[in-house]
């Protein structure tokens, strides 16, 4: 028997905005929700991970089980900034991997608030924050996106149509925060916040749970879960390999080749193979680069590859079928299981009016602040 | 009679890697090399960052002129931080990669080129902390 690990329940919520709810509240009905949809319950699951990034010190995970079922299991809580729930999905993958479980449940949830993510200083002496440059996030992915104009003259509009094609995605997508067509004059002509980010290519701020049931080929064969199992080809996860400028340049790029080098590899196969791909589109600008990270297409040719609509759906290689970050929204915590989620239901055939026709394997890729970044590749069983 | 044992007032780096020295020397910008590998970069390090060596890293002074790398316009920040403002990446001539503010320059995208040769100054700025401490900070300045 191999000690292949599945994905046999996952699910998420409608993200949105419920300031009336606290975070285990939110993590527990995705949770629930996971745990439905394989039959299971948590009094069949041997240990749990917890993702959550803003109540990091707070015992995210064993406030969960409070909501859910109290039975004793080790809990690990996880932060790692925007790779925060697939890191802890990683987690409970490692441990099935191991052979330490047989099923384990994943659940990363996040409340958000609203307003500007980021910045510098303020702890010690006075704030750096417009003084010595910005720090905020649209400013560090601006810097993402004009490096790249930099070296291959991608342009404002290009960047702008990454948050079309996502916009228009999220329309069918119910459980995305937004169901909202953004026609590109509408994008290029909102509030610029950093350029080229203007307001609308800036990912949404939401509150949102996802979680994952995990379970060891041996045991997935035993419940009769196979049927719509999705096995995990590759985990990968990486810190920021040093690059002369990324101290003060956070370098998203070098970290995420790895990652992505790091993950093809485990699974045997390249970008050619992969079918469809979650990627983290926290800005418009983020998106370009990061096809040619994964590489979607060669150095220099992402701007190409938004033109041609290669990464929309019905394209050669869609990108962000769910919305994205830019539209469905974006939890720090959840969004990595909310990606597994969204793979996992199109491997499964069961993504409805945004179903990529035949798909069989799956790429998500979440890469954070710091920096760090996890890319999982799925298969359907 | 808690107040007399308040420190005086002083002046301070905006950032912990900008050195005002006490003996009244001119403030500078401290970069560490490595002793293996001979890379620069911004700030004090325990080893060095690309190479992993132990070899010591030693405290430099960072050159005072540069070329900009990078650089977005800021439009939206958070409340009291006056905007636009251009955010700069630099890297600095000898080694080390700043991020700063861009000054002398027109805060439209239009009018600003990458490799722009740049002087990095030092300065005092307005804003104090909450003890009355006045600081300095560093600047780009377009290159004549």
């Amino acid at each position: 028997m191999s000690n292949d690990v599945y994905v046999v329940g996952t699910d998420m919520i409608k993200f949105g905005r419920f300031p009336e709810r606290s975070v285990p509240e939110l993590g527990a009905q995705a949770a629930l929700m996971a745990l439905d949809d394989c039959g299971l319950t948590i009094q069949d699951c041997q240990a749990v991970y917890s993702g959550n990034l803003f109540e990091a010190s707070g015992g995210v995970g064993q406030r969960i089980l409070r909501e859910i079922g109290q039975t004793g299991v080790p809990v690990v809580n996880v932060a790692n900034a925007c790779a925060t729930g697939a890191t802890a999905f990683r987690e409970g993958w490692m441990a099935i991997k191991a052979g330490v479980y047989d099923i384990v449940l994943c659940v990363g949830s996040e409340q958000m608030g609203s307003g500007l993510l980021g910045g510098g200083g303020g702890s010690k002496g006075i704030p750096t924050e417009g003084l010595l440059g910005s720090g905020t996030m649209p400013s560090v992915f601006a810097h993402v996106g004009l490096e790249h104009t930099r070296q291959y003259g991608t342009t404002f509009e290009q960047f702008a149509k990454v948050s079309v094609k996502n916009h228009h995605h999220s329309t069918l997508n119910p459980k995305a925060m937004y169901q909202k067509e953004t026609p590109l004059e509408e994008v290029m002509g909102a509030e610029m916040i950093s350029y080229p980010n203007t307001k609308l290519m800036c990912s949404v701020n939401v509150d949102g749970s996802a979680a994952a049931v995990l379970c060891s080929e041996k045991k997935a064969k035993e419940l009769g879960l196979m049927g719509r199992a999705v096995k995990v080809r590759a985990s990968a996860l990486t810190s920021d390999p040093y690059t002369p400028r990324n101290i003060a340049m956070m370098d998203f790029n070098a970290v995420t080749r790895l990652a992505a080098k790091t993950a093809y590899e485990m699974a045997g196969l390249g970008p050619d193979e992969v079918d469809l791909i979650e990627l983290h589109d926290c800005f418009a600008t983020a998106e370009l680069v990061h096809y040619e990270n994964l590489g979607l297409c060669k150095d220099g040719e992402a701007g190409q590859l938004i033109d041609t609509g290669a990464t929309s759906l019905g394209g050669r290689i869609p990108v962000n079928v769910s919305g994205g970050l830019l539209s469905k929204g974006h939890p720090l915590g959840a969004t990595g299981i909310a990606n597994i989620y969204e793979i996992t239901t199109h491997l499964r055939g069961e993504a409805g009016n945004r179903q990529v026709d035949g798909a069989r394997i799956g790429l998500t890729h979440v890469v954070g602040a710091g920096s760090a970044c996890a890319v999982h590749i799925l298969e359907k069983a | 009679m808690s107040a007399a044992l308040k420190p005086e007032p002083t002046t301070k780096g905006a950032v912990p890697f900008l050195v005002v020295p006490k003996d009244g020397a001119a403030p500078y910008l401290a970069g560490s090399k490595c002793g293996k590998c001979g890379e620069v970069v911004a700030g004090t390090r325990l080893t060095c960052g690309k190479c992993g060596a132990r070899a010591g890293m030693a405290h430099v002074k960072l050159g005072s002129t540069g070329t900009l790398y990078n650089f977005t316009v800021v439009y939206r920040n958070f409340p009291g931080v006056p905007v636009p403002f251009i955010s700069a990446i630099v890297d600095v001539d000898g080694g080390g990669t700043l991020k700063g503010n861009l000054l002398g320059v027109e805060p439209d995208p239009a009018k600003i080129r990458f490799d722009l040769p740049v002087n990095i100054v030092i300065r005092p700025v307005p804003q104090k902390d909450k003890d009355g401490n006045s600081y300095l900070a560093y600047f780009f300045e377009p290159r004549a």
